[in-house]
């Protein structure tokens, strides 16, 4: 397996919306939370971040954000610097953060009005209304927050990232503790802001969630970018599984008329793994169980693994 | 300048206000009839008036000072305490604000507040004793300065603070000795001599003879020293500030 880092070796893409160049961080404790991260995120896509906890996933948008001081490098908004020119790059940026931090006295109205004029817009009730229509918070609006369910908490924090209409939107872990309501709502509402030409970029650690939702993925790990591909060609990298058979009888060889499938044979000849690719049109796994049939091969259990993000991660450091 | 986010920040703030609206503006209501009952009338039966001010109108300007002072530092502290302590600051730290903007919305709602707990200070005043303001523009103006001057000194107290103690600790410890020491209840003259150059080290004297000379014509110290000091104090805070956000201290890892 190749694993280019591609955003280094691609052609730049045609118009970029942030462009981070040599980014890293070293906290105040001394820890390095990234190493220098080259990334580009093109208009209109929604990226995943995808990397385990304690990754640098949240320093990096924070990084963005202007929440976070920068260590060495580069970042670009719309082809503004976000440190000299971060009035222009903040008004164009949405963040809902990780932690479900709100205003507990305020009504969900009012919050939402102070993160409009915050980002320095003159009131638009139409706006805000729609906003909270979107979200299931109509009812709501003239609720204090602190009466509000933790999932609507997250709404209110979407909405707070929404009333300035930015033009990216930054997902931090954004289904963490989520009911599933409010995923699919979350989903819908992504959907329909990238027709709406906002770009997102979220993080998380389910695997799944990035598959479904991203165009692109970048995989970080220990503050390293290890990679950026398409959501699609990544998956056909990572999708792998494993089918394991524990024989009746062990085996001495693998028999020669099993030699067409991707077989492995334990050290003491009891267990049977075959590896298999998820996202391919055919397993395999019919042919193999005739084959096993045919070849007189008996097993007593049979079982399936796919690979963990984790093991996915020290294949993916271990191959650089 | 992004005038809609300090007016966010300022109504923000001031909605909070409104909300401990008790707590706000009736106990230090409350606490200056206090000290008039205790003061004006128990002290003031034995000093019946001090260089030809009668004492209940002579502590006025002390009692104002007073609460200025710890309102305007409780205020602003606390004001941008809360949202490092709640976390809701990351919203202000990813706004399209410069310190300006976030030191105007807060500072100016903390210093608005203490202004109107002066001014109804005053009023309640009026139901104790007689008094006159000699120079009523200076006195606004004294009022004005040392509530914007102190709020900012609060607000960074309030980013230096990483806990509640500590947040409680300055005003405890520092301002309100400062300001009992601080001839808010006498006049110098009534020191033995070498107290009255000690007294002078003490900031808080400047602010109170010069906002007691705006009331009667009457100053420990000379009315330009007293905005000297509150001036300088103001351009220290202010250069503190502007430190602060540009290194990040404390603010920002
Ligand atoms: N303010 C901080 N000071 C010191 N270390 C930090 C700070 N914030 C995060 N870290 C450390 O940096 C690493 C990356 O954290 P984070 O960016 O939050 O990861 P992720 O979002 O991918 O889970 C972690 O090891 C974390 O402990
Ligand atoms: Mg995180």
């Amino acid at each position: 397996m190749t694993l280019l880092h591609t955003e280094a070796s691609a052609p730049v893409t045609a118009d970029p919306i942030i462009v981070v160049k040599g980014v890293d961080k070293t906290y105040g404790s001394g820890f390095q939370a990234l190493k220098p991260i080259d990334l580009s995120i093109r208009r209109g896509e929604i990226f995943a971040l995808l990397g385990p906890n304690g990754a640098g996933k949240t320093t990096l948008i924070s990084i963005i954000c202007g929440i976070v001081n920068p260590g060495n490098g580069s970042i670009t908004v719309d082809g503004h610097d976000v440190v000299r020119d971060f009035r222009a790059t903040r008004s164009r940026i949405g963040l809902v953060p990780q932690e479900l931090t709100t205003d507990a006295f305020e009504t969900v109205w009012n919050t939402a009005s102070f993160s409009r004029g915050l980002f320095g817009l003159p009131p638009k009730p139409a706006h805000i209304e729609q906003v909270l229509r979107d979200l299931s918070l109509w009812d709501k609006r003239d609720n204090k927050i602190l009466t509000l369910s933790g999932g609507m908490k997250r709404r209110v924090m979407i909405a707070k990232a929404l009333a300035h209409e930015p033009n990216v939107l930054f997902l931090d872990e954004p289904t963490a503790g989520v009911d599933v309501a409010l995923r699919r709502d979350m989903w819908n509402l992504v959907r329909r802001l990238r027709d709406s030409g906002v770009t997102i970029i979220l993080t998380t650690h389910y695997i799944e969630e990035a598959e479904d939702m991203a165009d692109r993925v970048g995989v970080i790990n220990k503050g390293e970018l290890i990679l950026v591909e398409q959501t699609a060609t990544l998956m056909h990298k990572l999708g792998k599984k494993e089918l394991t058979l524990q024989l009746h009888d062990p085996l001495a060889a693998i028999p020669p008329s099993l030699s067409a499938h991707a077989l492995a044979l334990s050290a003491d000849g009891s267990e049977l793994t075959y590896t298999y690719d998820t996202q391919a049109e055919h397993t395999g796994i019919t042919a193999l169980l005739g084959d096993l049939a045919a070849a007189g091969i008996r097993f007593r259990d049979i079982s399936t693994r796919q690979n963990t993000l984790e093991e996915i991660f020290v294949d993916l450091v271990r191959s650089r | 300048m992004n005038w809609y986010a300090i007016r966010a920040i300022y109504n923000f703030e001031m909605a909070r206000t409104r909300r401990t609206l008790m707590q706000s503006i009736a106990s230090p209501v409350l606490s200056t009839s206090l000290y008039f009952v205790v003061f004006g009338s128990a002290i003031g039966s034995r000093i019946t008036s001090v260089e030809g001010v009668s004492y209940g109108a002579f502590i006025i300007p002390g009692l104002i000072m007073l609460s200025l002072l710890m309102q305007s530092v409780s205020n602003a502290s606390f004001g941008i305490y809360f949202p490092k302590f709640t976390g809701t600051i990351y919203e202000i730290h990813s706004a399209p604000v410069s310190f300006v903007e976030i030191i105007a919305g807060y500072v100016g709602a903390a210093a608005t507040k203490s202004v109107i707990v002066g001014v109804i200070i005053l009023a309640t005043a009026r139901l104790f004793v007689d008094y006159h303001i000699a120079h009523p523009l200076l006195m606004a103006a004294f009022l004005l300065l040392t509530a914007i001057t102190f709020s900012l000194f609060g607000f960074i107290i309030g980013i230096w603070a990483d806990n509640f103690e500590k947040l409680q600790v300055i005003p405890m410890l520092v301002i309100t000795p400062l300001t009992f020491l601080g001839v808010s209840f006498y006049s110098i003259h009534m020191l033995p001599p070498l107290w009255q150059k000690i007294t002078l080290l003490n900031p808080v004297v400047y602010l109170v003879s010069g906002f007691r000379w705006s009331f009667y014509d009457l100053a420990d110290v000379g009315v330009g020293a007293s905005l000297a000091a509150i001036t300088g104090f103001l351009v220290a805070c202010l250069v503190t500030i502007g430190w602060i956000f540009r290194t990040g201290y404390k603010l920002k890892s």
